[in-house]
């Protein structure tokens, strides 16, 4: 019992002030301008956290930074050899601990695609499993869903707890906040007051109503063998993709997408190695020194990306789709080209439509 | 700070020991490990690939094309292409470069016992092979009739020329074309595919492995059809661009298969079953 807290609305800031002592707290913050939209930044005393929309940038950030050091090289002259330089080379990365607050089930459910291939995979990722081990989220029940929203089509739903530490239901005018394990517990005492049984009944009834609800006309978790048969039928793939403008919006905002590139930089005689969110759809992803380019065209990288979420992914990792039904590809498409209608579709052809 | 157990990403600094000039624009690097006992103990299969990195430019992939039964040094062939490459290519004997190695899967050595092997192979996909080659020469009684079949553009363009008397004197039957006329060429003219279709082997026991440019692999593959070689039978070894090198990163997919983890050694077989992406 004991584990539910009740915080008002106007208490709100003074906990997020007490958590930011204790580690760094992310929040979904809107950044004055509206083009910029709603994405997740580390808290401070001026921050206006905005919980009634979806973020417009998921917060993958806060684990798979856009941009990352993975080393620091420094040419050096060799005191044995004058005539020779050795290199020095250091790859630690200090991370603190941080509470990503008021994500959206959606999005930490991105974070079980991350998991997949950063963690579980034949190599284990360093940088990603240390920022993952020291990242807590505190989800916000799911009640604000808008026409891109899909997450029941893809196994999710607006209730969905998986994957997170600490669940939020606003009720009125507050949140009941409950912690689901033992990381999310030793926060409770920091965040407020135990909230009353009143409080927790009626969080507990706005839980059983958004839980029941269903986002999303389509079942696409079964689309795999649909995909690879629709493979070939380049009509189908260039009548659903020729609108698009290979601008690499989708993957930018989208929760599972985690694709990079490895740079160098340098200035003199000492750089970085840096990793950096890079895009499937940009014709560069795959070209390689010869010329010779695997996907050149659009309508191929496209395939690519619907193919690795609803088909190579789920055949891979036991029937996982890697989609989390957020919708922020289909929000964010300068020309609207919509993902669920491209899965959904895949089963018969849609001429009459196109 | 703390420190990582262990980091796939982090090279092992290496120094260049020697260069060799093969073509007007392909060097053959030797290159030792630092760290003498990870030198030592650095363990790999034939067609395993290596990150290296020019620290400031870069990484980019190239297979180890020494085999592991020789242990000196890890040989890299690389032809100037792309900005690593380029920048490889002004890098001279003593300097440093960064190792990420073994990645990749390899050629399944011990399948290919006990069978004849035919290698295909066109300019610098003579590098992956090469390894293989040597290998099997350092086990000869494992390995059957050994035949290469190695196309350049020119004879200028053929690698490793220095070092076919000793492939030779290991039972290696070696046909060398190049795709036109040359004043003083006195072998084979001719593309590859053609030249395999002169050559007519036998596909009885035979294990075809080829590697080249993707036109070239492309009537290869005819060319083996039709002399009955089964799908099992034809191992390819892939080039595509990498970057993480472990699987991760994402852009070196065909369909659900990573060529940097799943491959770069795929039986025609395999790839059959992949989406057509190549």
């Amino acid at each position: 019992m004991s584990e539910k807290i009740f915080i008002a609305q106007g208490e709100l800031t003074a906990m997020l002030e007490r958590l930011s002592k204790e580690m760094d707290v992310w929040v979904p913050v809107e950044m004055g301008d509206e083009k910029w939209g709603i994405r997740f930044l580390p808290y401070h005393e001026d921050t206006i956290v905005v919980l009634d929309r979806q973020s417009t940038i998921s917060p993958k950030n806060v684990v798979f930074p856009q941009v990352e050091t993975l080393l620091r090289f420094r040419y050096q002259k060799d005191d044995n050899d004058p005539s020779k330089q050795r290199i020095d080379l250091k790859d630690r990365q200090d991370v603190s601990s941080a509470l990503v607050f008021g994500a959206r089930p959606c999005d930490v459910r991105g974070f079980h695609t991350f998991d997949q291939v950063f963690l579980n995979g034949r190599y284990k990722d360093p940088y990603y499993e240390q920022r993952r081990e020291k990242t807590l989220f505190a989800t916000l029940l799911c009640d604000t869903k808008d026409s891109a929203c899909f997450c029941s089509s893809v196994g999710s739903g607006p209730g969905d707890r998986e994957g997170s530490d600490l669940w939020i239901v606003p009720v009125d005018d507050g949140y009941v906040i409950q912690a689901l394990n033992d990381k999310g517990r030793k926060l409770i005492p920091i965040m407020g007051k135990q909230a009353t049984t009143e409080q927790i009944e009626k969080a507990q009834r706005i839980q059983e109503q958004v839980t029941a609800k269903r986002i999303g006309e389509y079942d696409l978790t079964r689309s795999a063998r649909d995909f690879t048969d629709r493979f070939e039928d380049m009509d189908y793939w260039r009548d659903m993709v020729s609108k698009c403008i290979s601008c690499g919006i989708c993957t930018f905002v989208c929760p599972t997408c985690y694709c990079f590139n490895i740079t160098d930089e340098s200035r003199d005689l000492e750089g970085e190695r840096i990793r950096s969110w890079d895009s499937c759809m940009f014709y560069h992803y795959t070209l390689e020194a010869s010329g010779h380019n695997p996907r050149p065209e659009k309508f191929e990288r496209y395939r690519n990306r619907v193919g690795h979420k609803f088909s190579y992914f789920p055949d891979t990792y036991s029937g996982m789709i890697s989609c989390c039904g957020c919708g922020r590809c289909i929000r964010s498409c300068p020309v609207s080209i919509d993902i669920r209608r491209v899965v959904h579709h895949l089963k018969e052809a849609v001429d009459a439509e196109v | 700070m703390p420190k990582f157990e262990s980091n796939p990403f982090r090279p092992e600094l290496a120094t260049i020991q020697d260069i060799i000039q093969e073509t007007s624009n392909i060097l053959t690097f030797r290159v030792v490990l630092n760290d003498e006992e990870k030198m030592r103990e650095f363990s790999f299969q034939p067609g395993q690939v290596a990150q290296l990195s020019v620290f400031g430019v870069g990484e980019s992939t190239f297979v180890i094309n020494s085999p592991p039964t020789r242990k000196e040094y890890l040989q890299f062939s690389v032809m100037r292409t792309g900005e690593v490459t380029q920048r490889l290519h002004q890098l001279n004997i003593g300097d440093q470069i960064g190792v990420r190695a073994p990645l990749g899967n390899g050629f399944p050595v011990d399948q290919l016992k006990a069978h004849d092997i035919l290698f295909i192979a066109g300019g610098i996909g003579m590098a992956p092979l090469r390894t293989l080659l040597l290998y099997m020469l350092d086990n000869r009684q494992d390995y059957g009739d050994i035949l290469v079949i190695y196309g350049a553009r020119s004879p200028e363009d053929l690698c490793y020329t220095y070092e076919f008397d000793e492939w030779r004197s290991g039972g290696v039957r070696l046909v060398l074309t190049v795709d036109r006329e040359f004043p003083g060429w006195k072998k084979r003219v001719g593309f590859v595919p053609t030249v395999l279709t002169e050559e007519a082997p036998s596909s009885y026991n035979c294990i075809a492995v080829t590697c080249g440019p993707p036109i070239m692999i492309k009537f290869v593959l005819i060319g083996l059809k039709r002399l009955d070689f089964e799908d099992h039978q034809i191992i390819t070894t892939l080039e595509k661009r990498m970057k993480c090198g472990i699987g991760i990163c994402g852009r070196c997919n065909i369909g659900t298969k990573y060529v940097c983890v799943d491959g770069p050694v795929f039986s025609y077989e395999e790839l059959r079953q992949m989406v057509p992406e190549i």
